[in-house]
Order: C-alpha cells, then sequence, then structure tokens
C-alpha cells in the first residue's frame, strides 16, 4: 500500500498543486476572504477531484485519443454541475458567497491536470487516491490563506470574534488589505518561499544564465 | 505508473469508436446533470423563497442575523393588489401567488406600452403582491416588489415605503448580475443607507426619485436623490428607471395614491 500512501499524501507538501505547481491560483484569490466559503470550496473541488479522476480512468482504454480533452471536459463539468447543485439545495447561504466559482471548478487547471496526466494511465482507485490528495493538497492551502485572511482582516475565525477590534473597544486594527485579493497572492507567496526553504528540492532551476561576454570573444 | 494496454487498442481511433464515446458520455452525463437538477429543484426552491422572504424583512428593519425567518415572516401580511385600480383583491391567495410566472402568463399580465416602459420590463402583471408590516392599526410601511432592467441584468429587488407611500425606508435587491466590484455595489450597505427617508414625489405630486451621477448637490432636490456609483452610471439609471416604473401611474401608482390618502385621514 506504499504506493497508494505516495500517491494520497504526495500532494499534500512534496507535490502541492498550488505551492509546488502554482495551479489553480485564481479560485485560491477569490474565495479565500474568510474560512467558511473556502471550507466549502474544498470540499466542492476535492468531490470533484476523485470522481472525475474515478470516472475518467473507469473508460480510459475507451477515450479515443483525438477527442479526449472533450470527453474528460465533459465528464467534469457534469460532477461540477452536480456539486453545484448540491450546494444550492443544502448550502444555500455559502453558496451564495462563492457565487460562480463552484461553476468556475470545471476550468480549474488541477483538475483537467490530473485528469489528463494521471487518471488516463491510472487505475480507477488510485485516480480516486490522486484525486482525493490533490484535493486535500489545494484544501490545505486554501485553509491557510482563507483562515490568515479571516484571522486578520476581520478579527474573525469561522465568523465567530477571536480579535476583538479597535471599533468595538478592542485592541485589534484591522487589515483592510487582507480582505482583497492582493494579499492572497502574498500569502501564498510566502508559503511557496517556506515550503522551498525547507525543501529545497522543490526549487526551480533558472531557465538560463546570463554570461558576460568578454571583448576577446567574437560575437 | 503507465500499464500495458490490456484491451485492444487498434479500434480506439476508429471513427466508429469516436461516435459511440462521445455519445455515450453525453447521455450518461446529461442524465446524471438533468437527475440532480430535478432532485434537488424542490430543496432550491425553498431556499429561495426563503432567501426571498429574509430580504423582505431586512429591507422592513426586521431581520437580524440568526432569526427564525418564517415566524418573523408571519408577522407580514402579504397581499394582492389589482395594480389598475389600486384595490387589494382577497380572491385569491397571496401566499402561492407567483408575480413574476404571472407575469409571463397572457391571462394574467397585460403589456408594457414601449413609451411607459422605461424599466424595459416589457409585461407587468395585473396583480402584484405587497407586504404590509403592521396590521392592527392600518399599515406601518409597505414593501413591494420591484424588477427592471440594468446594465446587465433584471435587477430584482423590495421597495420599502412609509405607509404615506412617499417616504422611503429602504431597497434592497435579491437578484442582480451587475458588474462585479461596480453596479454590484447596489448590495453594499453603505450605499443601501441613503434610501431611507429619500422623497418618491414632490409636493406637486411629481415623480422625482433619482440616482445621480456624482455625489448628491445641496439643495431642495436631495431628498429625491441618492449618490451615484462610480462606474456604474448604466446600473444607476436601470435604478431609477425601475424604481420610476414600479411606482409610477402604469404600477403601483394607484396604489400608493390610495395608501397616501388613507394615512392622511388617520
Amino acid at each position: 500500500m506504499t504506493q497508494a500512501r505516495k500517491i494520497l499524501l504526495d500532494p499534500l507538501v512534496d507535490n502541492n498543486p498550488i505551492t509546488l505547481q502554482v495551479l489553480g491560483i485564481c479560485s485560491a484569490l477569490a474565495v479565500t476572504t474568510s474560512l467558511l466559503p473556502a471550507l466549502l470550496m474544498c470540499v466542492a473541488m476535492t468531490t470533484v477531484a476523485m470522481l472525475s479522476g474515478a470516472a475518467i480512468s473507469s473508460i480510459r482504454h475507451y477515450i479515443p485519443n483525438n477527442i479526449r480533452i472533450i470527453v474528460q471536459m465533459t465528464i467534469i463539468a457534469s460532477f461540477v454541475i452536480v456539486v453545484d447543485q448540491t450546494l444550492k439545495a443544502y448550502a444555500f447561504e455559502t453558496s451564495k458567497q462563492l457565487s460562480v466559482f463552484v461553476g468556475l471548478i470545471i476550468t480549474n487547471c488541477i483538475i483537467l491536470g490530473r485528469a489528463e496526466a494521471f487518471a488516463m494511465k491510472n487505475g480507477v482507485g488510485m485516480s480516486f487516491l490522486d484525486g482525493l490528495g490533490n484535493g486535500l493538497g489545494y484544501s490545505a492551502v486554501l485553509i491557510i490563506v482563507a483562515a490568515s485572511r479571516e484571522l486578520f482582516g476581520a478579527g474573525t475565525l469561522l465568523g465567530y470574534r477571536v480579535l476583538p477590534l479597535a471599533s468595538d473597544g478592542g485592541w485589534y486594527e484591522a487589515n483592510g488589505l487582507m480582505l482583497l485579493p492582493p494579499s492572497a497572492f502574498f500569502i501564498i507567496g510566502l508559503l511557496i518561499w517556506a515550503v522551498r526553504t525547507t525543501r529545497p528540492a522543490q526549487v526551480e532551476h533558472p531557465d538560463y544564465q546570463i554570461h558576460e561576454v568578454h571583448r576577446t570573444e567574437v560575437l | 505508473m503507465p500499464e500495458s494496454p490490456k484491451k485492444p487498442r487498434r479500434s480506439r481511433d476508429s471513427v466508429a469508436n469516436v461516435l459511440i464515446v462521445a455519445i455515450g458520455v453525453s447521455l450518461v452525463c446529461s442524465v446524471l446533470v438533468s437527475a440532480s437538477a430535478v432532485l434537488l429543484r424542490p430543496l432550491q426552491e425553498r431556499n429561495q423563497t426563503r432567501f426571498r422572504q429574509q430580504i423582505v424583512l431586512e429591507v422592513a428593519g426586521l431581520y437580524e442575523p440568526g432569526a427564525d425567518i418564517d415566524a418573523l415572516f408571519a408577522g407580514i401580511d402579504t397581499r394582492l393588489v389589482d395594480l389598475a385600480s389600486g384595490d387589494y383583491v382577497d380572491s385569491m391567495s397571496a401566499d402561492d401567488f407567483d408575480a413574476l410566472a404571472a407575469a409571463n402568463d397572457p391571462a394574467l399580465s397585460v403589456a408594457v406600452p414601449a413609451d411607459l416602459d422605461i424599466a424595459n420590463v416589457r409585461r407587468r402583471e395585473i396583480y402584484a403582491p405587497v407586504y404590509l408590516v403592521g396590521r392592527d392599526s392600518g399599515p406601518e410601511q409597505v414593501i413591494l416588489p420591484v424588477r427592471g432592467a440594468g446594465l446587465w441584468s433584471t435587477m430584482f429587488g423590495y421597495l420599502a415605503l412609509e405607509r404615506d407611500g412617499n417616504t422611503v425606508r429602504g431597497l434592497r435587491f435579491y437578484e442582480h448580475a451587475e458588474t462585479p466590484g461596480l453596479g454590484d455595489q447596489i448590495d453594499k450597505p453603505t450605499w443601501r443607507s441613503q434610501w431611507q427617508g429619500r422623497q418618491l414625489f414632490d409636493a406637486g405630486g411629481a415623480l422625482r426619485i433619482e440616482v445621480v451621477r456624482g455625489q448628491v448637490p445641496p439643495g431642495a432636490d436631495a431628498a429625491h436623490q441618492v449618490d451615484g456609483l462610480s462606474g456604474a452610471t448604466l446600473t444607476g439609471r436601470g435604478v431609477t428607471n425601475l424604481l420610476r416604473y414600479w411606482v409610477g401611474p402604469h404600477a403601483f401608482g394607484p396604489y400608493l395614491a390610495k395608501l397616501g390618502r388613507e394615512a392622511e385621514e388617520r
């Protein structure tokens, strides 16, 4: 089972879709102003990643090569719609905050990336685990970003007051920048820095090196 | 870990196989999608209704977060109004009345003449619901459903008026698709709060309510005007038009006139 373990746990830190592959950034910016919608987004994204991975893997021997992307997108889009409808029925308030971003899971690069790179080549069980692992890796980053944005931007976590605001007589001055999209960039950037400092293997090598031209060299 | 192909691969890219896979996947996926849409619709519609009730309560100033919407809404009297005459209609139940469905039903709606259709409503229902707050001593305030074209979308909302049928208590939209960050500021509390106390009509009875461009200039007209939203001039114009249509003579005008007379008599 070490194989399964590796598939499941690798995307958490060592091969995280956001911090290493820098995929799925768009939704990580949009839904992380507070923790509750981010959690719901994580559940939705992980569900779609697991189900679409398993479904695509189960028919991978029959999918013709030249229409494979369209077939993958159709399957992914269907699961996204099912998840979206379920959220609208059972988590109406939060799904209103997520607005279009559940629908935009269809275009989340992580899901199509895993379908094309993993589910098309591996068995159903492994693809399911791979979807779960990548969903959890995405979730881990989203939860860290959303928790810090809500905590420092509004002084709350999941709506409960943690830091008493100065405007209500407390001591904490809310940092409005944390509620704006750029702050998610900063936090993700800091996360990537932290991960790559502890795991230097993830540092990318420069694509090319500028070298000095000496006068003796003929251009 | 790429694995060796178990199934014969030669037919995989044939035209027949492409068609079979494409049709098969589409069929299975469409069944999945439509089944989820049909099975979950009752729950979603109940959520929508509750959300609209919550907006009605909010615009009336009765809602507090975490409150029981059903219990609060029970204190609101929903009545149907014949828009042409402005009289209440008691022959139909107002509770299950769907004004938007009625507006699409030729038997329950009338076409809006083009020169009056400033809000691009096209058809309006013959009977429209109103929500009355404080039923014992006559209504304290009335809440009217309004809708009309913004920049991108039809905006749906509720307008709360004092019992004189002229002074605005609040305006809230529950559905629109205006530009995120610009037009969708109509949902912002700071902008919404300006509506309180505005007057729809001036002393001469002329319809004056307006979202201006930029800030409201000081003067006598300020009682009828609300700041525009920068970058959302067309959304603001849409709000002006839909308010003017719905409180105007072709819609709730006759009803509001009656309401004003009743309030003066009391």
